[in-house]
C-alpha cells in the first residue's frame, strides 16, 4: 500500500471514529439536557406538560397493548414447546411452568417488549420529530423561546418510561399464560398446578430485575429516537434514514445493555 | 437616524459554510418602527443572515445586537429573554402540526404568560381575525391551504405583540390578493402599532410596497441600501437587473466555477482541487 493510500485509510478510520464519538457525545448531551429538564419540571417548577405526556402515553404505550400481548403469548407458547421435550427427557415435565416463568419474567418479557416498542414507539418518535425539524417547527419552537427538549423530549421520556414498564408487567403475565396454554392443551398438564408452580418458582428479584431492565430499555428507545429525530438533515430522505437508524441502533443498544445488566445481576444480586 | 437607539444592529457579520463565505462583513442598523426589506436572489445569503440575527446560526465573525444585547454571545437564558420580545414568520409558516390553528396561536401565550385561559382564547380570536382566519381556529394545519398556514404563522408571530417582527419570504407561494393582504398587514402593524419589521424576500413588488428602506444582498454583501425611490431607478446594473427581473445582465444565472468545455471533456479530474476541502 502506498503512503497516500495508508494516509487515506487512516483518515477514513479516524473520520468514522470521530463521527462515532461525536454521535455518542450528542446523545450524552441530549440525555443530560433531558434529565435536567425532567428534574426541573418535576421538582423545582412543576411545568411538565401533563396533557402532552398523557397523549404520548396513549399513542406510544396504550396502543401497543394488543401487539405486545399477541407477541408475548406466542413467546410463552414457543418456550413451552421448545423446552417440553428436553424436560420430558429428564422426567421434569412439571417444571415447564418454572422454566417459562423465569425466562419470561427475567428476560423475554422485558426484551421482546422493548424490541416491539422500538418499532412501535421509537420509529414513530424519530419520524415525528424528524418531520418537525424539516418543517422548521423545531426552529419555530426555539425562536419562540420554547425549549424543544422540555417541550417535546421530556413528555416522551416520561410516557415511554411509564408505559414500557407497565407493558412489561403485562408481557410477563401474558407470556406465562402462553406457556400455560401449551401446558394445558398440548402437554395435558393441570392449569391450577401450572399457576401454583409459577407463583412458587418466581422470586421478587426475578420480577424486579426484569422491570429495572425494561426501564433502561425505555430510556434507550426514547433517547435514541429523539436524538435521531432532532438531528435530521435533508428533507424526507433524512427522516427515513433517521427512523431506520434509530430502530437499528436502539435494538443494538438494548441487547448490549441487557447483556451488561444480566452480567451485573448474575454477580451482584 | 442617529439620535434614536437602534433596535437591531448588525456589525461586521461573516459566515462560512464549508470553506465558502456566505456572508461578507454585513453591517446594518434598524431603527424602531422602521420596515427594512432585504432583497436578493436565491443563494445570496439572505436566509443565512436572518437565521444569524435570530440566534439560530452563530456568525464566524462580527456581532448582532438586539436592543443593545449581543445575540451571538448571550447565555441561553438571556437569548430566550430576547427571543420573547420578537416574532418570526417562517417561510412555510412552520405551524406545529399536532396542534390546531388556535392552539398554535395560543402556545406562545400559554408558555410565556400567566394569562387566564379565557383571555388567551380572546387574544387568539383577535389575532386570527387580524389575518382573516377567525373561523379556522379548530382546524388542524394540514386542513388549511399553504397561504392560510402562512397567515396563521403570522397570527402566531404577533400573538405576544412583539416589538420587532422577522419575515422569511412572507409572500412566497401566496396568490396576488393574499400577497397584498400580507403587505397591508405589515404596513398596518407599523403604522398602527409601531412594530419594527425586517423582511427577507425576493418579491420586488411587495418589497417596494412595504419598505422604508431596502437593502440588496448579492454574493454575501450589501451592494445597495436606501429608500425605495433609489431602487425604482437604480444606478447599479446588478440592482437594476434584479429589480427589473432581467435574464441578461451582470448577475449570471450559471454559477459553476469550472470551464464548461473542460468539464464536458473530463479534463478536470486530472487536476488537483483548488481548495483543501474534502467532500
Amino acid at each position: 500500500m502506498s503512503t497516500t493510500g495508508l494516509v487515506r485509510l487512516l483518515e477514513r478510520v479516524g473520520g468514522q471514529g470521530e463521527g462515532f464519538l461525536a454521535y455518542l457525545g450528542g446523545l450524552g448531551y441530549l440525555t443530560l439536557d433531558a434529565l435536567k429538564h425532567t428534574a426541573l419540571g418535576l421538582v423545582i417548577r412543576p411545568r411538565i406538560k401533563i396533557d402532552e405526556t398523557l397523549f404520548q402515553m396513549v399513542r406510544l404505550g396504550v396502543r401497543a397493548v394488543p401487539i405486545i400481548a399477541l407477541v408475548q403469548i406466542f413467546v410463552g407458547m414457543i418456550l413451552a414447546l421448545q423446552l417440553a421435550p428436553v424436560l420430558a427427557d429428564y422426567g421434569q415435565l412439571d417444571k415447564v411452568a418454572t422454566v417459562v416463568s423465569i425466562a419470561v419474567f427475567r428476560e423475554l418479557g422485558p426484551l421482546i417488549s422493548a424490541v416491539v416498542l422500538t418499532g412501535f414507539a421509537g420509529a414513530a418518535i424519530a419520524a415525528e420529530l424528524g418531520t418537525m425539524v424539516v418543517g422548521e417547527e423545531i426552529a419555530a419552537l426555539r425562536t419562540s423561546a420554547i425549549h424543544p427538549v422540555r417541550f417535546l423530549v421530556v413528555p416522551r421520556i416520561i410516557a415511554c418510561l411509564l408505559t414500557t414498564v407497565a407493558l412489561t408487567v403485562l408481557a410477563d403475565i401474558v407470556g406465562a399464560v402462553g406457556g400455560g396454554l401449551i401446558d394445558r392443551w398440548v402437554l395435558q398438564g393441570d392449569s391450577w398446578q401450572y399457576y401454583h408452580t409459577t407463583i412458587e418458582s418466581l422470586a421478587l428479584k426475578d420480577f424486579l430485575t426484569g422491570l429495572i431492565k425494561s426501564a433502561v430499555f425505555a430510556f434507550i428507545i426514547v433517547l435514541v429516537s429523539c436524538y435521531e429525530g432532532l438531528s435530521v438533515t435533508g428533507g424526507a430522505e433524512g427522516v427515513g434514514r433517521a427512523t431506520t437508524r434509530s430502530v437499528v441502533l436502539a435494538i443494538f443498544l438494548i441487547i448490549a445493555a441487557d447483556c451488561a445488566f444480566t452480567t451485573f445481576f448474575y454477580f451482584f444480586w | 437616524m442617529p439620535t434614536v437607539e437602534p433596535i437591531l444592529e448588525i456589525r461586521g457579520v461573516q459566515k462560512f459554510f464549508g470553506g465558502r463565505q456566505v456572508l461578507k462583513n454585513i453591517d446594518l442598523v434598524v431603527a424602531p418602527g422602521e420596515t427594512v426589506v432585504i432583497i436578493g436572489g436565491s443563494g445570496s445569503g439572505k436566509s443565512t443572515l436572518l437565521r444569524t440575527i435570530i440566534g439560530e446560526h452563530a456568525p464566524d465573525a462580527g456581532h448582532v445586537y438586539l436592543w443593545g444585547e449581543d445575540v451571538c454571545h448571550a447565555s441561553p437564558r438571556r437569548l430566550d429573554k430576547i427571543r420573547q420580545r420578537f416574532g418570526i414568520l417562517f417561510q412555510s409558516g412552520a405551524l406545529y402540526s399536532s396542534m390546531t390553528v388556535g392552539e398554535n396561536v395560543a402556545l406562545p401565550l400559554r408558555e410565556h404568560t400567566d394569562l387566564d385561559d379565557k383571555i388567551i382564547q380572546m387574544v387568539v380570536k383577535m389575532k386570527l381575525e387580524l389575518v382573516g382566519l377567525r373561523d379556522f381556529e379548530n382546524l388542524m394545519p394540514s386542513q388549511v391551504s399553504g397561504g392560510m398556514r402562512k397567515r396563521v404563522g403570522l397570527a402566531r408571530a404577533v400573538a405576544r405583540d412583539p416589538e420587532i417582527l422577522f419575515y422569511d419570504e412572507p409572500t412566497a407561494g401566496l396568490d396576488p390578493i393574499a400577497t397584498s393582504v400580507c403587505d397591508q398587514l405589515v404596513i398596518d402593524l407599523r403604522t398602527k402599532l409601531g412594530v419594527t419589521s425586517l423582511v427577507v424576500t425576493h418579491d420586488m413588488k411587495s418589497a417596494l410596497r412595504i419598505a422604508d428602506r431596502l437593502a440588496m444582498l448579492y454574493n454575501g454583501e450589501f451592494i445597495a441600501i436606501g429608500p425605495p425611490a433609489d431602487f425604482r431607478q437604480p444606478a447599479d446594473p446588478r440592482v437594476r437587473q434584479f429589480v427589473e427581473g432581467l435574464a441578461d445582465g451582470p448577475i449570471p444565472l450559471r454559477v459553476s466555477k469550472t470551464d464548461y468545455l473542460a468539464d464536458l471533456l473530463g479534463l478536470h479530474e486530472k487536476r488537483e482541487p483548488a481548495t483543501g476541502n474534502r467532500p
